[in-house]
């Protein structure tokens, strides 16, 4: 597979070599005014339907209600009263706004971002570097885990949330009372992390020079000590990629979400709201515009500044969940 | 001044949240502070396996109580009953096998599984070729991969919107609706509601995400073929159509056959889509979103944990090829 796609967490990439002559004659066996215009259709075909999205949530009720959205070439009369509706008063048969929702968004997502990182790569210095008997084992175990879907983890893990871990008569573990908390979600998303992020994150620490580390183990560092000040500072971008990728997959997942937090609005977050008001008021179509807009920033914010963090990331993650 | 109220508790909540959000990240950091100065006081032979175990040991257990004991629970759970109190064998694959609605439900998911990726790679491929030789290519390339940052719930909402019909003696508000108006169609359909065309209609929010995907993936690819073999090709007088599926095709092919799995593994996993545009009504169910249904809507934790395994069956040989790939790769380099 191509260099971008799968190097994403190695430390010595290679540049991207610029356009060659190979490349170019291939590219140019394509070059027509044709080609542009068909890359630009689907260009534009590609961002309308979000378009569409902004301009809808920009426009007065009575307009949404009665005209499409392209009408606002015509008349534009656009207004940000959608969002102060959708945000703090709700209009949707309950109380309160889509705020909570968003502050629960970036509630779970930042610990569901910090917790498997921190964890998933002291996981791969003590595999890379701290050997024993078996580490070999305990990698690729990890690495097939990978293969496990979401769906396979839901029931039993939310049992364990809400009743406690029982074999034969014996109680393994209490049943916590964590309901109304983020703590399920948060360990959920922290488990369904962790095999994707210690294998990228092994990826690059076992690639780190070798003379380093065993300098800094001639000199008496401990391992917490060459992790924290050797392994963390040197891992900065696999740790950025892989930040990125966890955050926007947290801050844009349903599943877990429905299941951990369920539509409760002190712990539910945006999507999962989202997706229970798509199916029951489509007639507002100016509130769930920008109540869908208010999630979309965020991802879009980070795409649009961390472009290149962001595709690294997304790469090499493709394959989760 | 209702309204100034309500945005003043919200905004007191809001203080609340973040704080437990920031307090907990605090204590887990703490935590391992403490945790790592007390296992570096220790010295001699104790050292490297005080040090696994603090570096391993939170992982393993997580993994282990978080998707090992939950794997073979749910194989468990797949054999016994609604409220798994009693065994019943095979009766829920049976189930799965024989009732007409979860056929509907596999067709579906099946036609998801090679349709949605198919688009998706072959639009991604024809793009990734033309997009290279034009100006501004960063910009065409950023706007159709966008998709892939936003939640498939958004999308489910931008598509649904899309398709929203209106009544033929309105004015359309669906841009779909009002292109089929303005084409001359006078009395276009509710599209969502149109048995089997929503299916499509579903599928192409799909390949509306995943081309940029692809696109990326694949323009990578073939700028990564060494010149010598374009530039031999070319000698030998292939040229345009020729060049590209007689060279680049197949200087690309474990590129392409790992987008496509992977773009499998992301439609057959995904249920946001439907969950968002029609909740698996009028005949758009998948597997993704009924298992969701049985389990945690019906409470039939038998059949729930049973398509789920299903769903597991189907997707170990697309990721387990496409991980031992990637794994190849990285060994070659």
């Amino acid at each position: 597979m191509s260099d971008t796609a799968v190097s994403s967490a190695g430390p010595t990439r290679p540049a991207q070599p610029a356009a060659r002559p190979g490349a170019e004659a291939v590219r140019r066996s394509f070059s027509s005014p044709l080609a542009s215009v068909f890359v630009i259709a689907v260009t534009v075909l590609w961002t309308i339907p979000t378009f569409g999205l902004l301009a809808t949530s920009l426009r007065p009720k009575e307009a949404v209600a009665t005209t499409g959205w392209w009408e606002m070439f015509v008349h534009p009369d656009l207004i940000l009263s959608n969002y102060h509706t959708v945000l703090f008063e709700g209009s949707f048969g309950v109380s309160g706004g889509l705020m909570p929702y968003l502050v629960n968004s970036l509630a779970i997502s930042v610990p569901a971002t910090v917790f498997p990182l921190v964890l998933a790569s002291m996981a791969a210095y003590a595999l890379a570097w701290v050997r024993f008997k078996g580490s070999d084992t305990v990698f690729f175990v990890i690495f097939a885990l990978q293969v496990v879907p979401l769906q396979m983890a839901l029931i039993p893990l939310l049992q364990l949330f809400s009743g406690g871990a029982h074999l034969g008569g014996a109680t393994i573990l209490p049943a916590f009372d964590l309901s109304g908390t983020y703590v399920p979600v948060w360990l959920a998303h922290t488990m369904f992390a962790l095999p994707l992020a210690t294998f990228l994150l092994h990826n690059f620490i076992s690639q780190l020079p070798r003379d380093l580390m065993e300098a800094a183990v001639v000199d008496g560092a401990s391992h917490f000590r060459i992790f924290w000040s050797i392994v963390l500072p040197l891992c900065t971008p696999a740790l950025a990629s892989f930040a990125i990728f966890q955050f926007l997959w947290v801050w844009n997942d349903l599943l877990v979400a429905l299941t951990f937090a369920g539509g409760n609005p002190d712990v539910a977050p945006m999507t999962a709201r989202l997706a229970q008001l798509s199916g029951s008021f489509g007639g507002r179509w100016e509130l769930l515009t920008a109540g869908a807009f208010l999630s979309l920033i965020v991802p879009l914010v980070v795409f649009f500044s961390l472009q290149r963090y962001f595709v690294r990331g997304l790469l090499a993650g493709s394959v989760k969940g | 001044m209702r309204t100034a109220q309500l945005a003043d508790s919200a905004w007191i909540d809001t203080a609340i949240k973040l704080g437990n959000s920031l307090g907990a990240i605090a204590a887990f950091l703490a935590i391992l502070l403490v945790v790592f100065l007390a296992a570096g006081l220790a010295a001699g032979r104790f050292q490297r396996p005080l040090a696994v175990l603090v570096f391993l040991g939170p992982a393993i257990v997580l993994l282990i109580v978080g998707l090992v004991a939950p794997l073979i629970r749910t194989v468990y759970l797949s054999f016994y009953n609604a409220d798994s109190t009693r065994f019943i064998g095979g009766k829920n694959y049976g189930w799965a096998l024989t009732t007409d609605s979860i056929h509907q439900v596999l067709l579906n998911t099946a036609l998801w599984l090679v349709i949605a990726p198919l688009a998706a790679t072959a639009l991604g491929l024809v793009l990734a070729l033309l997009v290279e030789r034009m100006k501004h290519q960063a910009v065409y390339k950023s706007l159709i991969f966008m998709p892939m940052a936003v939640s498939l719930v958004g999308a489910g909402i931008i598509w649904k919107f899309v398709y929203e019909a209106r009544d033929s003696s309105q004015q359309q508000v669906g841009l779909l609706s009002q292109l089929a108006v303005s084409l001359g169609w006078q009395h276009p359909p509710n599209w969502i509601l149109s048995h089997p065309l929503n299916n499509f209609l579903l599928m192409a929010v799909m390949v509306w995400v995943q081309t940029g995907f692809a696109m990326v993936v694949l323009s990578a690819a073939i700028k990564a073929i060494p010149d010598e073999v374009t530039e031999a090709a070319r000698l030998d007088g292939a040229r345009g159509l020729k060049l590209f599926w007689f060279v680049t095709v197949p200087m690309i092919r474990t590129t392409l056959v790992v987008v496509l799995t992977t773009v499998m593994i992301t439609t057959l996993k995904a249920f946001d889509i439907i969950r968002t545009m029609t909740g698996g009504n009028f005949g758009t169910q998948v597997l993704a979103n009924e298992m969701y249904s049985q389990s945690f809507e019906q409470y039939n934790i038998g059949r729930g944990s049973t398509l789920a395994v299903i769903l597991f069956l189907a997707v170990l040989p697309l990721v387990a090829y496409n991980i031992v790939q990637l794994r190849k790769e990285r060994g070659t380099r």
